[in-house]
């Protein structure tokens, strides 16, 4: 039984296409005209005024003075260190509690369970947590950045949800085998939900990646600083001061436009250059944590 | 009766006794699993309910030599002081305006991405369209914001459009017109994409002999979303929707302290940001801490309203 498309249907699909068309250029072309102008003239780029669609001139200069800012390598290094080892935490952390929470007839479960969710709904607040983390000593120290946001309630139960669906008889006949818990987790859980440790290795890596709030208020010393810290001075508090301070008809420095540009594109194209390989990966996880219990 | 109530009585007291035999049994049979549960319970009651034990400052006059617990009462003291203060007003009616732009324009936008995705035929340019659209939501808040702020400088891309068309330049970034505009257009523009996943999800689990009943009723493409994917995706949208309310009075203070400056105030300083303020860089944290529990007493009410009223009407619920 097949209806023929009608007029209205058919209008309604190339509409459909042109606005998809349309969302696409409008998500994409900022950061073409970023890349475009860091490559280009910078001066050619002030007097152009206006869309580029490709590069105007091209030198290198602007990504030379980026990385001659020795801040800019300092901000790698320790958004590496906070990425890596604040990652491999979280999943440590997570696991344990994900697997805790998955077993059956585990008396107290329910009320760890609820522990854990109603923190997902009401907070302390900034402040009570700001003191305790400087009562602990972590100001100024790399782990205010690794400890207190070592578990997400919210990853923990996308964890917990993947091991149910284990098989239990796998887990019943390495028990009569007189496997313990420990055993079980490491040797038959893990290796099972590989697709979801991917998932969570990737929510937490790229939270860390962009992560700058609690940089800003537990760090003081600039070598502990990760990049988007740096960042945040070099885009925002620069320009917001000289957007402030400048009055009317008061230009920016050409070659600055072009160094933010470049700023921008160095910081960018690690998670531009594995975003397509780790896209399903995200979507998965967005997908089991849709799954309502 | 009173036999009765003597049989209630003894019903009771057999399971309390094998109650401590359960635990006790389960403690040893379950040991492993509680030595691996104890750091995620030591993480949570230290980092989360630590602060909430902290919180209490709220009430009292603190002063980090005392401590906590030495700092003397003082009652709803800061509560009054902030209610009174010019300062509620705005920050109330910024909090609150900014949330409901945000939901009004930026709810519905990834629900109707979702549906137009899914009238896409052509798988290749449905995945296309996808992979372009979640983009945005992996780059950094720093890179986004930054970017917003060159692009709509007084110099920058979007005015230098204008010009072309002989309109004059506008200093959108202080502007406090502007401010909640380009707050809400940037958002829907990262978040559109990814927002989307949750509604396409929800679609693709829509039984297709639905949509071969709708055809054989006769009923074109437009009626089958009425009919049938709109009620298919509804229970996602209720539950997206009562997280989004109980959410209302919580905008995030990270993407405003990247935007705003002291010329936007007036629209965009909300609750969040002038905690941070007023707490990490003016150390008035009793102060900054009654403020924050009381953003975050309206939020738990706003999301067990939100809750009980979806559990009423459409029997969709988070518990």
């Amino acid at each position: 039984m097949h209806i023929k498309k009608s007029m209205g249907e058919r209008a309604f699909d190339v509409f459909n296409t042109m606005l998809m068309m349309l969302l696409m250029i409008v998500t994409l072309y900022p950061f073409l005209h970023v890349f475009f102008a860091s490559i280009s003239d910078p001066t050619a780029v002030v007097q152009h005024r206006g869309l580029l669609l490709h590069p105007i001139g091209f030198t290198t200069g602007a990504y030379k003075l980026v990385f001659k800012n020795p801040m800019i390598p300092i901000g790698y290094r320790n958004t590496l260190i906070y990425v890596l080892v604040g990652t491999a935490i979280n999943i440590f952390m997570t696991t344990l509690g994900a697997y805790g929470l998955s077993r059956k007839n585990v008396y107290f479960k329910n009320h760890i369970m609820f522990l854990i969710t109603f923190t997902m709904f009401f907070s302390g607040g900034l402040i009570p947590t700001y003191l305790l983390v400087r009562d602990l000593g972590m100001t100024d120290t790399r782990w205010a950045l690794l400890i207190p946001n070592a578990i997400s309630a919210y990853n923990l139960i996308i964890m917990r949800t993947s091991f149910e669906g284990v098989p239990v008889s796998l887990e019943e006949s390495a028990k009569l085998d007189g496997a313990n818990d420990f055993t079980v987790l490491f040797r038959i859980i893990l290796p099972l939900s590989m697709p979801v440790v991917a998932v969570m290795v990737l929510f937490y890596g790229v939270g860390h990646w962009n992560s700058w709030f609690n940089a800003m208020i537990y760090l003081r010393d600039r070598q502990l600083f990760p990049l988007q810290l740096v960042l945040r001075e070099i885009l925002i508090s620069n320009s917001t001061d000289t957007m402030i301070a400048g009055s009317a008809g008061l230009d920016r420095e050409p070659i600055g436009e072009t160094v933010k540009y470049a700023t921008i594109i160095v910081a960018t194209v690690p998670i531009l250059f594995i975003y397509p390989f780790l896209q399903k990966y995200f979507v998965k996880g967005v997908m089991i944590g849709a799954i309502k219990e | 009766m009173a036999d009765l109530a003597r049989g209630t009585d003894t019903q009771i007291t057999i399971p309390t006794t094998s109650r401590w035999d359960i635990i006790r049994k389960d403690l040893v049979k379950n040991r492993y699993i509680y030595i691996m549960l104890l750091p995620v319970i030591t993480y949570y009651i230290v980092f989360h309910y630590v602060p909430l034990y902290g919180a209490q400052i709220a009430f009292k006059n603190f002063t980090p030599s005392k401590g906590i617990w030495g700092s003397p009462w003082v009652g709803f003291k800061y509560f009054e002081e902030f209610f009174n203060s010019y300062y509620f007003e705005r920050l109330l009616r910024n909090t609150v305006l900014i949330s409901l732009y945000d939901l009004i324009f930026g709810f519905p936008a990834p629900i109707i991405l979702a549906l137009l995705l899914n009238e896409i035929k052509s798988n290749i340019f449905k995945r296309t369209v996808q992979t372009v659209t979640y983009l945005p939501h992996f780059i950094s808040l720093v890179v986004i914001c930054g970017m917003i702020i060159d692009f709509l400088a007084r110099d920058g891309l979007v005015n230098n459009i204008l010009n072309r068309f002989g309109i004059e330049s506008i200093p959108f970034m202080i502007k406090p017109e502007w401010f909640r505009t380009i707050y809400v257009a940037s958002n829907i523009w990262q978040g559109i994409g990814w927002g989307s996943i949750i509604y396409l999800a929800a679609l693709s689990n829509i039984d297709p002999q639905l949509y071969e009943a709708a055809t054989i009723d006769g009923a074109g493409r437009f009626r089958q979303v009425l009919h049938v994917t709109l009620p298919g995706i509804l229970p996602t949208v209720v539950i997206m929707l009562i997280l989004r309310l109980g959410q209302m009075l919580n905008v995030g203070s990270e993407k405003i302290l990247l935007l705003y400056n002291t010329s936007t105030y007036e629209t965009a300083d909300v609750i969040s940001t002038f905690v941070y303020r007023k707490g990490i860089l003016e150390a008035s944290y009793s102060y900054s801490t009654a403020i924050g529990l009381f953003n975050s007493v309206i939020n738990f009410a706003l999301l067990v309203i939100a809750n009980f009223i979806s559990r009423k009407a459409t029997e969709t619920s988070l518990w």
